[in-house]
């Protein structure tokens, strides 16, 4: 079986992000990109599948920058098998991303799709269950296990109040939560062997491109500043100021 | 134009979530409607009738639906569609299963999370969890939004809506639910919760966690939350997480223990009214949110609180 593995890459999770003072995005200039970590983890877990015998071609495809080519690599060295880059200077909604996926799950025919949650970026946590919807296929978001049977996958998903274990017939999407597993490191050897690896570079346009945009960002800016407030000495002072100046027990 | 929300609720009670969304769906228009989809959810269609300002209650049952398989909910909204200009769902885990898949069938851009309705098709939502607000204008003729609920102040009651059922759609036939694994407790639930003390990487164990955190919390009535690290870590069950990928709260008051405070959990609570910090470290970061700080180790200062509480009649 193969899996298809999606990944996007975004400015760096230990980096924190700068509103631009014309208010027209996030500064990204000169910042440190890696792969979304939420990506990552789906990345190793269709790896840990592939060790299992439970897959046997791991596809990573991006859309984004030339630069993207990079993230395809880290996820080539960490034990992904050939690469897709649909190369685009442009900042394509989830629809649109959704909709290129599907046109590359139709030209693939991967048995699954293993995908990151959401985009630390934008945090819109859509593109799978979009996907999976354009697809018909069946989905189970927030995974945190994943195990892959004849022609079903049993999903436990993170859920409000708890755990919650789906069965999904094949072909589906699955999302990667945090839990899921911790992602290896690219040992140097696996460096060195995924630049032999293949990434073919594709524009949107072989996958029926860019449809019509249906967002406008009009301006971002920066949320409201909370101000530090006091320092106490003590328990007891703690308790007599959420009494009587703040009121709140 | 009008407008369906969709409840949150557990086919048993509606939850207060649902009474935020219809707030910002009153902001979009004055003809609300609600769709409760799940099963066996009488009770809560009664409940939700009670929202003031809600024309109508729509009531989806099947069993798929009351395990609210995200297939079979998307396919109960989209036939509906056709009577709506927008759909409002609140930003659960749920929530955001199905929204996207109802957006992707009726071929328009879901709009996540938002924390303001500036115009019936311009929305605020945050993005680089929380570290930027985005004013989004949306061009479809259908909108799909998720709400944040803490951002919107609950519906009132007194309303009494008529109450209709409709066709569950086809469910999900390539989906089996296998089982639930949920935590019970006697708390109130975390994204409602008056006040909530969450515990972070510094208890350092699940049974420190378990010893520290939840009597302070009980003491206090208050709802239990914890830190991604603390979560990771196995101290606490993922459904504690306080943070940007957990659950987003807004509590009266928030008591962060043994939390350094990063980014990810500051957009997770940072709109809590009135935040306390209990932290050894004078420079975690969380003391840059805090209204009130306590420089302490939390193996001191939890009991040293849990007595002065005590002392104050609490």
């Amino acid at each position: 079986m193969k899996i298809l593995v999606p990944v996007k890459r975004v400015i760096d999770y230990n980096v924190k992000a700068r509103v631009k003072s014309d208010q027209s995005g996030v500064d990204l200039a000169n910042v440190k990109m890696s792969m979304n970590p939420f990506c990552e983890i789906a990345v190793e877990e269709a790896i840990r599948q592939k060790e299992k015998g439970k897959a046997d071609e791991i596809v990573i495809v991006s859309i984004g920058p030339i630069q993207a080519q990079e993230t395809i690599r880290t996820a080539l060295a960490m034990g992904g098998d050939r690469g897709i880059l649909i190369q685009t200077d442009a900042d394509p909604e989830p629809l649109q991303v959704a909709k290129l996926l599907k046109a590359v799950a139709d030209a693939e025919a991967p048995g699954l799709i293993l995908m990151g949650k959401q985009a630390i970026d934008g945090d819109n946590n859509a593109v799978g269950q979009m996907l999976s919807a354009l697809l018909g296929w069946p989905q189970a978001t927030f995974a945190s296990k994943v195990e892959i049977g004849d022609n079903t996958v049993r999903v436990a998903r993170e859920v409000d109040g708890g755990l919650q274990t789906l069965e999904l017939d094949l072909p589906a999407v699955v999302t990667a939560d945090l839990r899921l597993n911790e992602p290896r490191y690219a040992s140097l050897p696996n460096i060195m062997k995924a630049k032999k690896k293949t990434i073919d570079i594709k524009t949107p346009d072989e996958y029926g491109g860019l449809t019509g945009g249906h967002l406008k960002v009009l301006k971002v800016t920066e949320p409201p500043k909370r101000v530090a407030g006091v320092k106490v000495e003590t328990a007891a002072e703690l308790v007599a100021k959420l009494k009587t100046e703040a009121g709140v027990i | 134009m009008a407008v369906l929300v969709v409840a949150d609720h557990d086919n048993q009670s509606l939850k207060d979530n649902t009474h935020k969304t219809v707030t910002a769906a009153l902001a979009l228009s004055p003809d609300v409607d609600v769709l409760v989809a799940g099963q066996g959810v009488g009770a809560v269609a009664a409940e939700a009738a009670k929202i003031a300002g809600v024309r109508k209650i729509l009531t989806a049952e099947s069993d798929a639906l009351g395990k609210q398989i995200a297939e079979a909910v998307a396919g109960a909204i989209v036939p509906l569609m056709a009577g709506y200009d927008a759909v409002l769902i609140p930003a659960t885990a749920a929530g955001k299963n199905f929204a996207p898949r109802v957006a992707a069938l009726l071929d328009v851009a879901p709009i996540s999370e938002i924390v303001e309705v500036v115009n019936p098709s311009t929305f605020v939502r945050p993005i680089y969890a929380g570290n930027a607000l985005e004013t989004v204008e949306s061009n479809d003729p259908k909108k799909v939004i998720t709400v944040r609920a803490t951002a919107f102040k609950p519906a009132g009651e007194g309303g009494s809506a008529a109450i209709e059922a409709v066709d569950p759609g086809p469910g999900a036939p390539k989906t089996r639910f296998v089982s639930d694994e949920l935590v019970k407790s006697d708390r109130p639930e975390l994204a409602g919760a008056r006040i909530v003390v969450s515990g972070g990487r510094a208890m350092g164990s699940a049974e420190e966690f378990h010893r520290v955190i939840e009597p302070l919390a009980d003491k206090l009535g208050a709802a239990v939350g914890a830190s991604r690290a603390a979560v990771d870590a196995g101290y606490a069950p993922n459904d504690y997480q306080v943070g940007q990928t957990g659950k987003v709260v807004a509590p009266q008051l928030y008591i962060a223990v043994g939390i350094s405070g990063a980014i990810q959990h500051l957009a997770g609570m940072k709109d809590s009214k009135v935040i306390v910090a209990i932290n050894k470290d004078a420079d975690a970061p969380i003391f840059q949110v805090a209204d009130y700080g306590l420089v302490a180790d939390y193996k001191t200062a939890v009991p040293e609180l849990m007595t002065a509480l005590s002392d104050a009649g609490l």
